[in-house]
């Protein structure tokens, strides 16, 4: 009971020492907060995260249509739906056209009352962007009567719609009895998904981890000199480690407390602001139960277990500290193992994901992504070491820096390990992310440089409605029709394209093109019989030359026959329906873009667009990646605030020697260098490693996706100027320190 | 006046917060000579040196070098009259821990924009002038106290100053090694014709000088040296 | 030798009989050892022959009627008596003493007699570090040993000086 009591008495003490301990006592349990915070804020972020993607892709599934292979009878109970799903911008905005076919036809979740023909229905998000964008909001030729309910959409910011209908027929729309999609089997994990969480988890955590373990070493020298005066006063060893450990909880607690708030702010924010996926409902943001436990036990034990590994590195004597660290030599080889590891569960992906296995692979992937990072964290101090101790020569300030940081790295090192782990993950994510992005947009700039529309109808309007409707809308320059038919033969899929030689120039390169020649993308070259969609058969032209289709036009990939007008010699192939393509005035601009999907939208709701390209995709890969690197910068800015108190602490620590070489005629501009070169060296052997292993990463990773291998120049060149600009700051903002210390005044207290 | 004098402090004032550190305090020190600042602690003896250094800069009253007035010099001009002209011995704690013991030597010479290797060769033999050519490559903390101090009396005279400022040199010593400084020392300085301004309260210290002058509550009380 | 300057010095104030004279010696100075009247007289007379006191004759008799008085040469001599520093050796704090006491009473610069002592102090010392860098250790070890003797002298100059104010006002009271 008494050993309980001194215990408890002990760490009190020490938690009213950091309390007591004035303005310097304060800046370090505030930096520690700040760290632990931070740290805390992300992990109950990440903990949240689970329970808010589930609660939206509930509400996302209870929306979707059940579709089986066979349609539903029609009967009092059922209703089309057609898809007519929209997109403004970038943005995606799903729609339905709904046409009840009796009086008592299923609801999606949400809607109480079906929109009549003309009217709709619609989020109030979109209600909100139909609001600021009056080209957007005269898109569907209907009236808004109402909003769709919070339980029919995935978050706050989810644009959707339903328009009511009295057109649609079972060719352009589907039959459903219910709303609802009950275990709608995926298209299979693409390897793209699967990487992402986990790469993304360790990539965030881990930098949040090495930043957690160095925050509550903030000041830990000044707070060093505290226990040795309590040494004086007769503590003993181990009662000073545990006032020390006292310390460090009140940092911590306190962290927990700031880092809870901050997730709130986090989740009001996001409930608010958030777009796409990551739109949520402030009741979607439950922390898993178990995980929150696991961070508010876990962090402070962390903190208290950190501390007293730190403390066992030093000996707190009556009269002062004496580090043992100093004299410990760096050894390679344990250090090896989990980078060796790493790259041994990695290599095996780089002839690409294994997707049948599921979460076998992203097990691996997560874990040698782990590995090598926190490999990386472990290689640092000794590379550091290994260089500092071969480095030599030079100039004053250069030989100071060496010499300090051959007596002592591990401060130091300690601080860049954080962006190491950091700058290595982000790299590596940030070159997998644009290395996607840039396949998709070479996609859609490739070849032929097309960057027209391709609207293929669903209703039966006559070919000239379309035409002149689209010739006349804004910013619109040409507008072809292009026959199209489906065709089968020999068990082969056909796709039939007629239209002049411009109109077939978007599916393949036709240089060279004359009316009346037929051109065959991985066709049979010889005439022969096919059979259409809707049942007669026809006799196709031989193909007369062969071409390559270019990568990015609708339907690459099957064989196509594009044939011009003349050579079908008047007799059309029955049943063709048209596609038109549409041409943009160069330079139209997002609102061309928008007026042609306006014109579409009020002609047939369901008419298929097809744009260039992928761009809500790439737009997505675009976020990932600036939110990663503004993350990053984040992060560096805060290592940075940690490597500040560090030469601050350091500096404070050696006022007689700098009040001595100022005495001696000392530049300040030779002292300033060596904090520079101080804070530059580690952090450029760091970001030399960091760039080396996340490049590595993204190579191993890009050719597991299947995408080129490329180096990524933006992300290494973000994240090096970001750390220049650390390591300028990190000095700039200890230059007044420096100045404090070398007036000449210093001299004088001894 | 038989010989040239070299540094002069004409009626300083200073004061930090309350107390009148100096208070019209004046001194004379000639080339070549060793003057013993003596007086009770918090007489403003420290003070002195710091302002006849350049280190400080006393709020009225002027402090000529050579014929020039160092009051009027800004703080770049002195940095340089120091790293050329000066050199220091303090008490304790002033090498650099990171430095060995040459390098901190040969520090004053780089600073003065002279070559690594030059500077390493004459650090070199100062170490040996002063007997401590054996901690040459260790840092300063793995010398004794009193090698320490020889090892900064070496770095305070390898520029071949021509006036060393020493702050109780050897107030950290016990007598033995202190006497041993003091002789290597004052025979090193009278060898390169470097004139010394020794603060101490030890009356053995101050023995090693050519004449004393007593600090008093900011003034100067000196006695001329007759021989 | 020092007991005729003391009682030289506490006549500069005004002339005094021998009674007055030795209960100012022995406030003054006679810590351990007063003044027998015996002593007083007979240095009186010494001083008497050497003319640096005169004696003035009150009316009545007896040897109480006999006021000393210090002449010119009186004063001269005790003021070339204060100012001379004193050869520096054992068993020297009390003629030093007498001397910045007597300094005290008669509104001359005391710290100026220790001052003047310590740089003959010093000087001595000087000597000896500069022989015991010439000599062999035997001469070492005798100067170390004068050194020693000379620097306890010297710190208690030192702290003496610092001491001067409060010495004053018990003096003055």
């Amino acid at each position: 009971m008494t050993a309980v009591k001194r215990w408890v008495f002990e760490l009190a003490l020490g938690a009213r020492m950091s309390l007591a301990g004035g303005r310097a006592g304060w800046t370090r349990l505030a930096l520690i907060a700040a760290g632990v915070g931070i740290g805390v804020a992300v992990l109950l972020s990440v903990a949240t995260l689970p329970t808010a993607l589930a609660a939206s892709s509930s509400r996302t599934e209870a929306r979707t249509e059940q579709i089986s292979a066979d349609d539903p009878p029609k009967s009092d109970e059922t209703i089309l739906v057609g898809l007519a799903s929209s997109q403004f911008g970038d943005v995606a905005i799903h729609g339905r056209s709904l046409q009840p076919e009796g009086s008592r036809p299923p609801m999606p979740p949400g809607v109480t009352t079906l929109p009549g023909p003309g009217e709709m229905l619609v989020s109030p998000a979109l209600a909100d962007l139909m609001r600021e964008n009056p080209l957007l909001a005269q898109r569907w030729d209907a009236r808004v009567v109402g909003t769709i309910g919070a339980q029919g959409l995935s978050g706050p910011a989810d644009l959707a719609f339903y328009l009511g209908s009295d057109t649609l027929t079972e060719e352009s729309a589907f039959r459903v009895d219910a709303f609802g999609a009950t275990g709608v089997p995926d298209e299979g994990p693409d390897p793209i998904s699967l990487l992402f969480p986990a790469v993304g988890m360790v990539v965030l955590l881990l930098p949040v981890m090495v930043f957690m373990a160095s925050a509550v070493r903030f000041g830990g020298e000044a707070r060093d000199r505290r226990l040795a005066a309590l040494r004086l006063v007769g503590a003993d060893a181990a009662m000073t480690r545990r006032i020390a450990a006292g310390e460090t909880l009140t940092g911590a607690l306190l962290g927990l407390f700031a880092g809870a708030l901050l997730a709130v702010g986090i989740g009001l924010l996001t409930s608010r602001y958030a777009t796409g996926k990551l739109s949520f409902y402030l009741s979607d943001l439950r922390p898993v139960p178990a995980l929150a436990v696991l961070v508010i036990v876990a962090v402070p034990a962390t903190a208290v277990l950190v501390t007293l590994s730190a403390m066992r590195k030093i000996v707190v004597e009556p009269l002062g500290v004496v580090r043992l660290s100093g004299t410990v030599r760096r050894r390679l080889w344990w250090r090896l193992i989990l980078p060796i590891l790493g790259i041994g569960l990695l290599a095996p992906l780089a002839s690409g994901i294994d997707v049948e296995s599921g979460g076998a692979a992203e097990i691996q992937v997560a874990g040698g992504v782990a590995a090598l990072l926190i490999g990386l964290a472990l290689l640092l101090p000794w590379l550091v070491d290994a260089v500092v101790n071969r480095l030599g020569g030079g100039g004053v300030s250069w030989e100071l820096a060496v010499r300090r940081l051959q007596l002592d790295s591990g401060t130091a090192v300690r601080a860049v390990s954080g962006i190491a782990v950091s700058v290595a993950g982000v790299i590596a994510i940030h070159g997998l992310v644009s290395g996607i992005e840039n396949q998709v947009k070479a996609a859609d700039n490739g070849g032929s440089g097309w960057t027209g529309f391709q609207i293929a109808p669903q209703n039966d309007l006559p070919e000239q409605t379309w035409t002149a409707a689209l010739r006349d809308t804004p910013g619109v320059q040409e507008v072809l029709t292009i026959r199209s038919h489906a065709a089968e033969g020999d068990g082969t899929l056909l796709s039939i394209k007629v239209g002049d030689c411009t109109a077939l120039a978007r599916y393949a390169d036709m240089t060279g093109c004359t009316d009346g020649e037929v051109y065959g993308v991985d066709a049979p070259a010889a005439a022969g019989t096919y059979t259409l969609r809707d049942g007669p058969t026809w006799t196709a032209p031989a193909v007369t030359r062969q071409v390559r289709a270019t990568t990015n036009s609708p339907g690459y990939g099957q064989p196509m026959l594009l044939i011009t007008p003349a050579a079908l010699n008047g007799t059309p192939i029955p049943g063709t329906t048209d596609e038109f393509a549409v041409t943009l005035v160069s330079g139209g601009g997002a609102d061309a873009v928008e007026q042609v999907r306006n014109t579409t939208a009020r002609l047939d709701p369901q008419a298929f667009l097809l744009e260039p390209g992928n761009s809500a995709f790439a737009a997505a890969m675009r976020d990932i990646r600036e939110g990663l690197l503004a993350g990053t910068v984040a992060l560096l800015l805060l290592i940075g605030a940690s490597m500040l108190v560090n030469v601050a602490e350091q500096l404070r620590e050696r006022r007689k020697v700098l009040a001595v070489l100022v005495a001696f005629g000392i530049r300040r501009r030779t002292l300033a260098g060596s904090v520079l070169w101080q804070a530059a060296l580690p952090v450029l052997l760091g970001m030399a490693l960091a760039i080396g292993f996340g490049s590595g990463l993204a190579a191993v990773l890009m050719s597991a996706v299947n995408a080129p291998v490329s180096i990524d120049w933006i992300g290494i060149g973000t994240t090096s100027g970001a750390a220049v600009l650390v390591v300028l700051g990190t000095t700039a903002a200890a230059l007044p320190t420096l100045g404090r210390l070398t007036r000449p005044g210093n001299l004088r207290d001894e | 006046m038989t010989e040239q004098t070299l540094l002069t402090a004409e009626n300083l004032h200073l004061t930090f917060g309350e107390t009148k550190a100096l208070d019209g305090a004046s001194l004379h020190v000639r080339a070549g000579e060793v003057v013993a600042l003596m007086g009770p602690s918090g007489s403003g003896k420290s003070t002195l040196l710091h302002c006849l250094a350049g280190i400080m800069a006393p709020e009225s009253g002027r402090v000529v070098y050579d014929g020039r007035d160092l009051t009027a010099m800004s703080d770049t001009e002195r940095s340089t009259l120091r790293r050329g002209e000066f050199g220091f011995v303090f008490q304790f704690g002033q090498l650099v821990p990171e430095l060995t013991c040459r390098e901190n030597v040969a520090l004053p010479l780089r600073l003065s924009g002279v070559g690594r290797r030059e500077a390493h060769r004459t650090a070199t033999s100062w170490l040996e002038r002063l007997d401590v050519a054996d901690v040459a490559d260790k840092r300063p903390g793995q010398a004794s106290g009193g090698q320490g101090q020889r090892v900064a009396v070496a770095r305070a005279l390898v520029t071949q100053p021509r006036v060393v400022f020493a702050d109780e040199p050897t107030g950290a010593l016990d007598s033995l090694n202190g006497e041993l400084v003091m002789k290597m020392f004052i025979a090193a300085a009278r060898e390169t014709g470097a004139a010394v301004v020794l603060v101490t309260h030890e009356p053995r210290v101050a023995a090693y000088s050519n004449r004393e002058a007593v600090v008093r509550d900011g003034r100067v009380r000196e006695q001329e040296f007759a021989r | 030798m020092s007991v005729s300057f003391a009682l030289l010095g506490l006549l500069e104030n005004g002339p005094r009989h021998g009674y007055d004279l030795k209960r100012s010696y022995d406030d003054a100075f006679g810590r351990d050892r007063s003044l027998h009247y015996g002593q007083v007289y007979s240095t009186m007379a010494r001083l008497l022959k050497n003319g640096l006191v005169e004696v003035e004759l009150e009316p009545g008799d007896g040897p109480d009627r006999k006021r000393y008085a210090i002449t010119d040469a009186g004063i001269t001599d005790i003021e070339a008596w204060i100012g001379r520093p004193e050869k520096p050796e054992p068993y020297l704090q009390s003629t030093l003493y007498t001397k910045v006491v007597l300094a005290l009473m008669t509104g001359r610069d005391a710290s100026e007699v220790l001052d003047t002592q310590r740089a003959e102090h010093l000087r001595l010392m000087r000597e000896m570090t500069h022989r015991k860098a010439q000599g062999d250790l035997a001469d070492e070890l005798i100067c170390d040993h004068v050194l020693f003797h000379l620097e306890a002298d010297l710190r208690w100059l030192e702290l003496t000086t610092d001491r001067l104010d409060r010495l004053a006002a018990q003096i003055r009271r």
